[in-house]
């Protein structure tokens, strides 16, 4: 079971509180994981990657098991933690201000 | 006894002000959508149950929202609950989809318009400004964008097509963004031609169909501009918003960078109207809702300092369509207040006496039920106004 864990905003827009889990079939990539994140939660679509690109919004960051998945190609196969579910991917809002 | 719903986009969230015909006491619902910015929300007038929302963000893009019980529940369309695919296992999710038209047989590919620096710059989609039903049909609504474009749903919101005819019409590569960006953010629908429709961009100007959205032309003939390179130019003037009385859909009144403007024949001629007001600088302007001549704006000092005049938040009120304006301050903040009235900030009910509301940066949203001769703020500490919209209900 893939765990993700969503930013506060998309939290609510795809009304979840916690993490979500996800039964990824196949190689888990981070395009597998959003594909059946969009899938179980529809709502989402277009708010992680451009409707029609399919590119990571600007402000948006993929992480996993300390690292930055972020400029990864979204074809690779994500870390042996996540698709073991021992770690969560992370898809964290950049934080702006001062 | 009548009830009057107010709709009020923030940067934060949405909030619905509700209260009966008396005006007096309110209930206030919200923030739906907390922390997301709500550039517009508005019912259709042809069921008033039927509300439509513009939820965006720099993050996380464009969702539409709908609801169908008056703002109790929202849902965006398309998408409904446990309804996890589509067709062949792909994501719903259709309903925040805008992307421009740029084929062959309709887009006329447009692809560029004029950016800061004077270069051609792509058109790339970034969130709805106005949302406006249709007069007839609840499942029929436009969307105003930006970058600069006409989109439209007729299936409640679930997908969207753009009006190319808009952006093709050939002074698409003149436009360019205004300090906000560059928005479509007016759409008027004339309830005595369906097939007529005027909307307004920034920078651009305003822009007529008469037929249906298919075919369009720039109406700004008599706007004068001295701060683009040629003042009088067809396209290129920073409109801020216009208005309409239902009855007289020739008649228009624009709110312009500076001046106030009027057309009595439906755009293709302008003429100033700010008068005797102190600054003709400002956003919002609209008209009484059973007296065509009414008309009210609120003045902001000028392009650089985006508030009132000396501190005092003022509306004018001509009753003459333009020209003599009387400060209406009874209730009104007249010392230190520095807010602004953002472009869409503004509306009337159809109540006898007729009400009138306006939001502020500062979270204000004022409300007069006697046409303006006096006001009372409904709510004080909300997140920026971004706009505000009105229902009458039976």
């Amino acid at each position: 079971m893939i765990r993700v864990v969503l930013p506060g905003h998309l939290r609510t827009l795809a009304r979840v509180r916690e993490e979500v889990q996800l039964d990824i079939k196949g190689t888990v990539t981070l395009r597998a994981v959003l594909d059946g994140l969009e899938a179980q939660y529809p709502m989402l679509c277009g708010t992680i990657r451009d409707h029609v690109t399919q590119e990571r919004r600007p402000f948006l960051r993929f992480f996993a098991c300390a690292e930055d998945l972020s400029h990864d190609s979204p074809d690779a196969a994500l870390p042996e933690a996540v698709v073991s579910g021992k770690e969560p991917l992370l898809i964290i809002g950049a934080i702006a201000g001062g | 006894m009548s009830k009057v719903r107010v709709l009020v986009g923030t940067r934060k969230g949405a909030f619905i002000l509700s209260s009966d015909g008396k005006r007096e006491k309110w209930d206030v619902s919200g923030p739906h959508f907390a922390g997301w910015e709500l550039y517009h929300l508005k019912g259709s007038p042809v069921d008033p149950n039927r509300l439509y929302a513009s939820q965006t963000s720099g993050w996380f893009g464009q969702v539409i929202q709908r609801s169908d019980d008056g703002g109790k529940t929202w849902f965006q369309p398309g998408t409904p609950p446990g309804e996890q695919t589509g067709p062949g296992g792909m994501p719903k999710g259709e309903s925040n989809k805008f992307v421009y038209d740029t084929s062959a047989e309709t887009g006329k590919p447009l692809t560029t318009h004029q950016f800061y620096d004077g270069k051609q710059h792509p058109w790339e989609f970034k969130r709805v400004w106005h949302l406006e039903p249709s007069l007839t049909d609840a499942d029929t609504v436009y969307a105003g964008v930006e970058d600069a474009a006409l989109f439209k749903s007729t299936d409640g919101g679930k997908n969207w097509h753009e009006l190319s005819g808009l952006r093709g019409h050939g002074t698409g590569p003149q436009w360019q963004p205004g300090a906000g960006g560059m928005c479509l953010h007016t759409i008027i629908l004339d309830r005595a031609d369906p097939k007529r429709i005027y909307i307004a961009i920034s920078a651009a100007g305003a822009f007529r169909s008469d037929d249906s959205g298919e075919t369009w032309k720039p109406i700004n003939k008599g706007l004068v501009s001295p701060y683009i390179p040629e003042p009088t130019a067809e396209v290129g003037h920073c409109v801020h918003h216009v208005a309409m009385h239902p009855s007289r859909p020739n008649v228009l009144f624009m709110q312009k960078h500076w001046d106030v403007m009027r057309s009595d024949n439906a755009g293709d001629q302008w003429k100033e109207v700010s008068g005797n007001l102190p600054t003709d600088f400002g956003f919002v302007i609209d008209v009484h809702a059973h007296e065509p001549e009414t008309i009210y704006v609120v003045p902001i000092k000028s392009d650089g300092e985006h508030f009132p005049l000396d501190g005092k938040l003022r509306v004018y009120r001509s009753k003459s369509g333009g020209n003599e304006w009387e400060a209406l301050t009874k209730g009104l903040p007249q010392s230190n207040c520095y807010v602004n009235v953002l472009r869409d900030a503004m509306a009337v009910d159809s109540l006898d006496k007729c009400g009138v509301y306006f939001g502020t940066t500062g979270g204000q949203v004022y409300a007069s039920a006697d046409a303006g001769d006096s006001w009372a703020p409904i709510v004080q500490h909300l997140p920026a106004v971004l706009s505000v919209e009105v229902q009458t209900l039976p």
